[in-house]
Parts: structure tokens; sequence; C-alpha cells
């Protein structure tokens, strides 16, 4: 039972690990393109996510008593160019969980706000095709006191959490394909209750989480009006404990997940600035998460924010 | 400019980093107590009221060599070859332990049952596996140590391990052996020193009690607890306060004591509290023949009721027709009644209403799957209090052995409430009705928690007259804490602590006429 929802990130590919990892905005935290200065692209998104079976350690299972547990995400996510090469994302997401068998109550909340900064380092034509090294700074800080004890439904795992992606992005013509690698130092969090017991037993309110790793890899079609990627994620926390059979999920287990992911975007002709981002994404291998399956979509706004505000068509800014 | 960028994200992650690594590490609660230095030593324990031993010299404990005997002189040059050789590992062992030797073995338990607190996992057929305890290892483990089965875990540690104190201070007294501290002033002292005679050693005492008893009950973790009683022993030698002899000679005496409680436990009926099919059926019968709504585990697949017949396992301070005349309380409101509406409605209202801090309330003191259960978290609180009162082991032995004769016997109490009403959990009368905490698989009426808290207030109260309307209000808050879980009526919860309290009040009884006051 591991949450599997969370912060859904939209734009760019739920794909990501969502989950245990609310840093994920999606626009462009983890692909290879980046607003230009001055402009800031701004939209809600929306999301559902659900599973029915979940690896208890390595053993996978169905549970009667949760039956389906689905996790819905709206979120505001946001990225602006300071420069051509330097960006400033943000995102904020609220969810509400829900078990449709037994007797478990859905928990609901906004979860937690993220920040990434995202560099170009380099830039260089190879061959035929521009390579670009990107490099992304980020942080996640819950704001609020969502509930964490009851992991099945829990919105997140209200750790602050600080990334560091090393990304390349290869583009030739309108074909790309993107890998990038990050590293999540997690913090410990607090439960309510002053003892717990992983593999041992603690005596503190206080639990230390195991940092994280993901490591995603998307390729596909990228031109001013259409982006179609097909992605792979592996989302693995470095460190945790499985849950026993039959036990109850908790915190710090170690949570891996693997995801074949489409994301789709399209710029719309009437309007100029306004885009759809539509997303897929299915779990083919985990341990002591849910398999999920999520679909979501959104709309973005692009505005222009420069002084001298030229009319221009901010359509491939992109 | 570029630079300027890296240079940003630079900073920004080294900071991230070391806030992040600082803030990991996690002091804990129980890893600085301080080391056991009673204010009395209870040198008289040995006079002390014990539970089964027919005398305090039942069991025989032969006399020891004497101080001048050349292997003594031995015996003191093995401390002395530890405490040259000794490691930080080593010192850590000797810190660890010199809390407490009644302390840290409670902790095992503790961590036993919390180890061990999962329900099976059900047969591909939908029924459920009964854990063996000839076979503890294959699936389901043996045991699952739930509410009831880790009360009588916990009863049937602290009183083992009270008896085996009164007889090691007992020949303590009768032996009058000096420490090797005393004999030989070249050896250095890590633990403050004990003015009591060191043979037998009570710590051993209580190891040997304590390894015979969690063998007993967690048959499938005898290498860790082998291992826990090596460290304990190698301890107390590091830390000079006891030679080989006392040691040998403590566990020898505090395991056969244990014996004598293991052959309770076997006739306690506790084997048979799963019950039978035909047994689960009946109860439904019973309360549908009373006009009454019977309870129906709420699981699915329908899991058979927690150990039913725990109501009939041997309890501690009173008898069976006690228990049946003056404790168990009268009827719940009856499930047709306007009262059992409302209090249905009250506990939807609640759960439809709950704020963030009583969901932190009813998650506090939820003790459900996979934590030491509702005895366990009051052995914790007790203990806190303990750790800062300098008790001697026999007295820390006594209280705990009050404190979990009351538990055991108010799960038993709860236990034959439950099962003599049958009554229904609010979820069962209304759907709309979800919990943020569990649910636990046996009838309502009385609440486990309000019957433990009940009774481990009254005693703790008693043991520690100062903190006497603290503990009154953390039962309180315990008993409120499944309304707001949304997993009992308030008649459940009010009933369930004042006959909590009735239990309590016998062990209090006990303490006043057990010479240790």
């Amino acid at each position: 039972m591991k949450k599997i929802f969370t912060a859904v990130k939209m734009f760019g590919l739920l794909l990501c690990l969502i989950i245990f990892k609310p840093s994920a905005i999606a626009q462009t935290d983890i692909d290879g393109i980046l607003m230009q200065k001055n402009f800031f692209c701004v939209g809600p998104t929306v999301s559902k996510s659900s599973w029915k079976n979940y690896w208890e350690g390595t053993y996978k299972r169905d549970n009667a008593n949760l039956g389906t547990v689905s996790a819905t995400t709206a979120a505001i996510m946001g990225n602006y160019g300071i420069n051509d090469k330097l960006n400033v994302l943000f995102g904020l997401p609220y969810i509400s969980t829900r078990a449709n068998a037994g007797n478990l109550k859905g928990q609901k909340g906004l979860q937690d706000l993220s920040f990434w900064v995202k560099w170009v380092a380099k830039e260089k034509m190879i061959g035929k095709g521009n390579l670009k090294a990107i490099l992304l700074g980020g942080y996640s800080n819950p704001v609020t006191n969502y509930y964490i004890d009851l992991m099945p439904t829990a919105i997140g795992l209200h750790s602050k959490t600080g990334s560091l992606r090393v990304m390349a992005d290869y583009e030739m013509g309108d074909w790309f394909a993107t890998i990038s690698g990050t590293y999540m130092l997690r913090s410990n969090v607090t439960l309510d209750r002053n003892t717990y017991y992983t593999t041992e037993m603690h005596y503190t309110n206080e639990v230390k989480m195991p940092d994280a790793s993901d490591v995603n890899f998307r390729i596909g079609y990228r031109s001013s009006t259409w982006i179609v990627e097909g992605i792979v994620d592996k989302f693995s926390t470095l460190g945790g404990f499985d849950i026993t059979k039959n036990n109850m999920p908790f915190v710090s287990n170690n949570m891996d997940a693997t995801k074949l992911a489409l994301h789709v975007k399209y710029d719309t002709d009437f309007v100029n600035g306004l885009s759809f981002v539509a997303d897929a994404n299915t779990t083919i291998a985990g341990r002591n998460v849910g398999q999920s399956t999520s679909f979501g979509g959104g709309v973005f706004y692009i505005f222009d924010l420069s002084k001298k505000k030229k009319k221009e068509d901010t359509k491939d800014k992109h | 400019m570029k630079k300027i960028f890296a240079y940003i994200i630079v900073i920004t992650v080294i900071t991230v980093v070391s806030f992040n690594s600082c803030s990991k590490k996690i002091q804990e609660a129980n890893a600085d107590y301080p080391a056991i230095n009673p204010t009395r030593n209870d040198a008289n324990a040995g006079t002390w009221k014990p539970l089964l031993l027919a005398s305090a010299g039942e069991f025989p404990c032969a006399a020891p060599i004497a101080t001048s005997s050349p292997d003594y002189v031995l015996q003191l040059s093995e401390i002395k070859s530890f405490q040259n050789n000794i490691t930080g590992g080593e010192q850590e062992l000797v810190k660890y332990w010199g809390a407490g030797a009644v302390l840290r073995w409670n902790e095992i338990m503790r961590e036993l049952v919390a180890k061990h607190n999962v329900p099976p996992y059900q047969n591909p057929d939908g029924t459920y596996p009964l854990p063996s305890a000839n076979n503890p290892l294959a699936y389901p483990l043996f045991p699952f140590a739930n509410p009831p089965y880790a009360a009588r875990a916990y009863a049937y540690l602290s009183a083992a391990q009270y008896d085996a104190c009164i007889a090691c201070y007992y020949y303590k007294s009768l032996y009058n052996r000096a420490a090797p501290f005393t004999v030989d002033g070249t050896i250095q002292t890590l633990l403050p020193k004990s003015t009591l005679p060191s043979y037998p050693s009570e710590d051993a005492v209580v190891l040997g009690a304590s390894e015979e008893i969690l063998k007993l009950m967690f048959p499938g973790d005898q290498d860790f607890i082998d291992q826990k009683a090596d460290e304990h022993k190698k301890a107390r030698l590091i830390a000079g306060m006891n030679v080989r002899s006392d040691i040998d000679a403590g566990e020898s005496l505090g395991r056969a004591i244990a014996a004598k409680f293991i052959t309770r436990a076997r006739g306690d009926r506790a084997g048979a509290a799963a019950g039978t099919q035909t047994q689960w059926t009946q109860f439904e019968t019973d309360a549908m023949a009373k006009g009454e709504v019977p309870w129906y585990s709420q699981e699915s697949p329908r899991r058979p009721p927690m150990l039913p017949l725990f109501s009939k396992v041997k309890t501690w301070l009173f008898d069976s027709l006690t228990m049946v005349t003056s404790i168990r309380p009268g009827p719940p409101p009856s499930t047709t009644s306007a009262q059992f509406k409302n209090e249905t409605e009250e506990i939807y209202q609640i759960q439809k209403n709950l704020t963030r801090e009583q969901k932190a309330i009813a998650t506090f003191w939820s003790d459900g799957v996979g934590t030491y259960t509702p005895p366990g978290h009051w052995n914790y609180i007790a203990a806190s209090e303990f750790v800062k009162l300098n008790f001697s082991e026999a007295r820390w032995a006594r209280n705990l052995a009050l404190l979990n004769m009351s538990l055991m016997d108010a799960a038993v109490a709860c236990w034959d409430t439950k099962f003599y009403y049958f009554n229904p959990r609010p979820m069962q009368m209304d759907t709309r009705i979800k919990t943020d905490i569990g649910l636990p698989n046996f009838p309502a009426y009385i609440s486990g928690h309000s019957t433990f808290s009940g009774a481990a207030s009254t005693v703790l109260g008693y043991i520690v007259p100062d903190k006497a309307q603290q503990f009154t209000d953390m039962a309180n808050e315990a008993s409120l804490s499944r309304m707001y879980g949304a997993i009992h009526f308030r008649s459940d919860c009010v009933v369930g602590l004042t006959t909590g309290n009735k239990v309590g009040s016998y062990a209090v009884s006990r303490g006043h006429t057990d010479g240790a006051e």
C-alpha cells in the first residue's frame, strides 16, 4: 500500500515517480526544454492514479480490505524564464485519496510545494543535432501537516526533499531523446506516535528516511506544435525495509517503481500561448508500492512578462 | 553569468546536503537512560511475598566459593582482562545494560511483541491459518502477538522476574558475598557501585528468568534472545559489577524459577483461546437469541474473532467467579435502543468532523498492527517514569509485575465482556463510518484500550502518587482516542475505563500486602 499517488506531475510526465517524490513538477523539471526569457507558463492539471495490486516486499498481492486505492490530484504548476538558459519552476498539488473497499478513511489536502531551478550548462552541435547538458536543483516542502501514519491512504510522505538532477538532451530535427539521473535527499519525518517498529524498535516520533534516486529516459517527436514522447522511469529508495507479510506499510519502506509513460503536448494554433497536455503511465515493476496506473491532463498558458511588450509568437519558446 | 548561476546551484545543493545529514541523526528516548543507582537498595526484598514460589528459598542456590579461593581470584582476573581490552562497543553495552536488567528485558519483550503483532494472511480458500508454537518459523510465524497475547507475555515476564528477584535477594542476604570491587580495589567500576552482596547477581537472575519466558512466548527468536543474554552477562563482567560465579548462579536460579511460571503458562488455558468454528457460531446465536445484532468481522475475507476464549485464561489477581460477579459490567445499550442509535450517530459525527489534533490523538494511542500493543504502551509509560525514580531491580520487578498482572487480567476481563455480549462495531451498524487507524477484529463492548488504560493508570497512580492525575488524564485520552478513531461507541469507552479501574484496584490491594511498601 504505498502511496502511489502523490504529486502527480502533469505536464511532463507523470511518469515520474510520483509517488514518493513530491518534488516533481512537471512540465519541465524532467524534460530538456526551457521557457524563454521573461515568459511565464502556468496552468492547472488534474490526474487520477489508482492501484489494486501492490508489492509487499517482492510479493505481489491485492487486498480485499482496500479494494482499489485511488488518488485524485489537482495541481498548479508554473515555469518562468529568467533567461533563455535558466528557468525557475514550481508546483503545488492538492490530493484526495480513497479506498473503495474496507473501512479505511480516505485522506485529502494540499501536499508539497516544490521548486526547481533549471540551467542549461552547456550546449553543443554534435553531428546534425544539438546536445544540451542541463543541471537542475529542486526543493520541496510540505505545506500542510498531513497524515502519514497510515500509508495506504496517505497523500504523501511529508519529507522535505532536496534534489540534484543531471540531464542530457539531444535533438535532431523534430526528434529527440533525453536522459536524466536524480539524487533526492529526503529529510526525516515525524509521526503522530512516539514509538514505531521498522526492523527493530524505535523510541522516537522521528523517522529516518532513505534518500532516493530516479533515472528517466524519454524519446519522441518535438515540434513547435506537438510533443509526443514515450518514457521509462525508475525510482528507487536508497535503503529502507520491506513490508513483511500482511504487515502495514511504513513511510521509510524500501520503495521502488519502474514506470512506462506517454506524454503528449499540443500548442494551439487558435490562441497564442495556450497549450494542452495529456499523460498516462503505468507501473511495470515495483517493491513496496502499489501497481498504479495514472491518467491526467492540463492546460497551460504562456504570459509574456517582458517590459517591452513585443507581440511575438510565443510558440517556439516553449 | 553562467558561473554565477552555477555557484548558486552548487551552494544550494551543499546547503541542502549538510542540512539533511545533520538533521538525520535521531536521539531515541531510551538511549540515555541513567545507570541504575537505587535510592533504597531494598536489601530486604527476600522477604517480600512471592507470586508462585512457596518460599524465597524454594529453589536452591549453592553457597558461593570464598573470595579468597584461587578460583575466585581467577574470576577477578577475567574482569581485569576484559577491562584492559575494552572496546567502544563494549562500553556501549555497559551503558545500555547499566540502565537496569528489568527495564531492558521489558524493552526486549516490547520489541518482540511489535515484531510479531501481525495478523496472518489468508489461505487461498479464504480461511485463515493458525500460527503454531511447535513450528514458529513456518508461515504464519508464531506468535501473532495481538493485545491479549502480549498482555499475557508481559505479565509472565514481569511476574517471573519478580519472584526471581525475591529469591535472589534472599540468597544475597543469606550468603553475603562481597562484590568484586570490594574484594579487590584494583577492579574498575564502570557503573555505580551496588551496596548489596553480589552473589547471586540480580542482573543474572532477571536475565535467566527473562530468557526462559521470552523463549516460551517467542520460540522463533531464540538466537536473538541468546545474543541479548550473552551481551548482558558480558556487560556485568566488564563493568566490574559481578564475577562469573555471581552471574552463573543468578542465571541458573532465574531459569529454575521461570520453569515454574512456564508450567503455570502451559496450564492457563491460553492455548485454547483461539476457539473453534462451533464456538464462534455459538457467540452469534447467543447474541441473536437475546434479540441483539451480533458482531460480525468487518474484514474480507471474514476473519474469526481474535482469541475469543481468552476470557477463560487463568487470571493473577482474582478468580473467575469474582470476574464474572464483580468485574464483568452490565450489558451495553441494546442494538435496537434509541441510545444505541444516538451513540452510533455520535461516532459518525465525530469522524466526519475530526480535527487534525484528534486524528493525532487517535494515532498516538492506536497501538495497532506492528506495534507493542496498548499493554506495551503502558509498559513504556511506566518505564519512562520509573527511570527517574531510582528503583532497585527488585522494586522495578515488583512494580512492573503489579502493572502487568493488572494488564493481563484486564485483557481477560475485557475479553470476557466482549464475548459475553458480542456487540457490533460502529461501522457494522453504519457503513458511512470510516476509520483513520484500523479496526480491531473483535466485538466492541467494552473497549480494550479503555480497560487496559483504566487498570494501568490505577496501578501507576498507586506506585507514583505524584503523577496519578497525569496517568488518569492519559487513560482518559487513550479511551477517547477510540471514539476519534471511530471504532468504539462512548459506552464501550466509559465502561471500559471503570472496569479497568476495578481490575487495577486488585493489583493495588496486592501491593499493600506484598511487603514492599
